[in-house]
């Protein structure tokens, strides 16, 4: 296929009336919906399926042996299976947190307790601050490095670099598998193998890749993987981490409370068996039904299509929008177009980019008055802009049920603000 | 006679989901807004001021200095240099018009709504920040310069 090619309809299986959200009108206009990096919307099924938990049969999970905590538990470890499967993990291996930024947090405190002054930890320029500032704390309080590898010119990361920096010193190694401001793609396999060759752990903030692509974290030999549910079609406040049985086991608590003991005395506690043992308090039951009706409906629609869709759709808006003069893309620029289905993709479906003359948030207000959402600022990696000498972008991100007509609508919107502000 | 706001309102489908049309009083960037952002006003440092204060909004990126200089309680002259959103620009460029020749008492006495009515635009929650970044500018360098001087 041509990747300028028109792709409206290429997703048979899925419906657009699934979405009642994405069919309201704004300001008289037709809602085109281009802020998924930040949250997604949620299709019926996810939302019937959540009603239905609280409708008939919202109960507490454990212990209790009535009808309805049966069913409420069933579903709730039903939901760490079906998550697990998705990702190519065992269900034991599957905590569910409230999201990404509750996973980074978790385990930049639990992995962190046996290292010693000098200990390094690596992370990258393009970290997202739930990627950072987690690490950042930890390390000003236990005096541990932090290094951060670079960017090339075309905004990748400069791999030659991360060879150099990942040394025996290094005990864990924490990265973004895509960018959410830059869309790069990063390699993880290479840097998994660089980091265990020196006996480190290495983490992936998925956030932005998982609803994007098919993730395998046998694959990929990632140590731990994090999360969320509402970049997916699933609810907020309802995230995984994913990590290695045999790390878990050895890790300490984060949280401490119900849920997450076997045995209380006055005086000492033992844990609950994975995941129990990083669930402590009532966990998000509801959420976790709708994290599960989410993977299904993703799983319905079809990975691999959903990340075809929006590989062809990614490269048609980066070649409508370079045609824009005194625009800049802030990110990489191509997306080879033989790409499709291969395990290393430079770029996923999110475009930063800079217009001359005109802020951000402005560009931002004029494209809402078209009616069209889009993000702008520093999209939470303030370093990573201060790097690049820009006080924000304006960012457009797809998920599968845009079109080529929105990225046209955006295209429209971007050059009426060109002439207002012209 | 009708205008275009008029009639995308008439055109648009009251059974619809969502908003309406976007209506006259809700436009933002009027012709004022984009003057003062494209050709703002005292915009220069101001190297022997009474006192400067710099302000700065993370969620834009908005960075404004406020340079002011107090004579007899009365403001002789005031000026900023920064970045920004339109807004924020706009705003900073019409506060330091408006301050200039009146009483230091009379402007301690500003609020955000004095801001927003100078703007003369509608403004959400979000870009209120925006159009307030050169009264906290003013209001802390005065409070702070007081505080100093006593």
């Amino acid at each position: 296929m041509n990747q300028t090619t028109k792709v409206k309809n290429v997703l048979p299986v899925f419906s657009i009336t699934d979405f009642p959200i994405l069919q309201q009108k704004v300001y008289g206009k037709r809602l085109i919906y281009l802020d998924n990096s930040a949250t997604t919307q949620k299709p019926k099924p996810v939302l019937q399926a959540m009603n239905d938990y609280y409708e008939k049969h919202n109960a507490n999970v454990h212990r209790a042996v009535h009808v309805l905590s049966q069913r409420a538990t069933t579903l709730y470890e039903q939901a760490h299976e079906v998550v697990a499967k998705f990702i190519g993990a065992e269900a034991e291996e599957v905590i569910f947190t409230s999201g990404t930024t509750a996973s980074l947090n978790l385990l930049a405190y639990s992995l962190c307790t046996d290292l010693e002054k000098g200990d390094e930890i690596i992370l990258t320029e393009m970290e997202h601050h739930s990627n950072l500032v987690p690490w950042q704390q930890i390390a000003k309080e236990k005096n541990l490095v932090l290094k951060f590898i670079p960017l090339t010119k075309d905004y990748c990361l400069d791999l030659r670099q991360a060879k150099k920096m990942i040394t025996t010193k290094t005990k864990i190694v924490s990265v973004t598998q895509m960018s959410n401001v830059l869309g790069t793609i990063n390699p993880v396999p290479e840097l998994v193998k660089l980091a265990h060759d020196v006996g480190a752990i290495f983490v992936v903030d998925a956030a932005q890749s998982v609803p994007h692509q098919s993730i395998d974290v046998k694959k990929l030999d990632c140590d731990f993987l994090a999360f969320s549910g509402h970049k997916m079609c699933g609810p907020t406040g309802m995230g995984v981490l994913y990590g290695k049985k045999h790390l878990l086991q050895k890790m300490k608590p984060f949280h401490y409370g119900g849920g997450m003991i076997r045995e209380v005395r006055w005086d000492d506690s033992s844990w609950n068996d994975l995941p129990g043992k990083f669930e402590a308090g009532t966990p998000n039951i509801a959420g976790a039904v709708g994290l599960m009706e989410a993977i299904r409906y993703l799983e319905k629609v079809g990975m691999d299509n959903i990340e075809d869709h929006e590989h062809t759709l990614t490269a048609y808006a980066l070649k409508k929008l370079s045609g824009i003069s005194g625009l800049q893309i802030i990110g990489p620029a191509s997306n080879p177009p033989t790409s499709l289905k291969q395990p290393t993709l430079l770029r996923g479906p999110v475009i930063s980019f800079v217009i001359e003359g005109i802020h951000p948030h402005d560009l931002g207000e004029v494209l809402d008055k078209e009616g069209i959402a889009v993000r702008g600022g520093h999209h939470c990696a303030m370093p990573l802009m201060a790097k690049l000498g820009i006080a924000g972008t304006t960012r457009a991100s797809f998920y599968f049920y845009n079109t080529d007509d929105d990225v046209d609508a955006l295209v429209k919107a971007v050059k009426k603000a060109q002439e207002l502000f012209g | 006679m009708i205008n275009k706001y008029q009639k995308q309102k008439a055109a648009f489908d009251q059974n619809q989901i969502g908003d309406g049309p976007l209506t006259e009083e809700q436009e933002i960037y009027r012709e004022n807004i984009i003057d003062h952002y494209k050709n703002p006003h005292n915009k220069r440092k101001m190297d022997h001021c009474t006192f400067s204060r710099r302000e700065f909004n993370p969620l834009c990126g908005d960075d404004v200095i406020m340079y002011v200089t107090i004579r007899n309680n009365f403001i002789g002259d005031a000026a900023f240099t920064g970045t920004g959103c339109a807004i924020s620009q706009a705003s900073v460029s019409l506060l330091t018009d408006q301050i200039k020749n009146k009483s230091l008492e009379e402007v301690k006495k500003m609020t955000r709504d004095d801001v927003v009515g100078m703007l003369g635009i509608p403004l959400s929650t979000v870009r209120l920040r925006c159009a307030l970044l050169s009264l906290k500018a003013l209001l802390k360098g005065i409070e702070l310069w007081e505080r100093g001087g006593k």
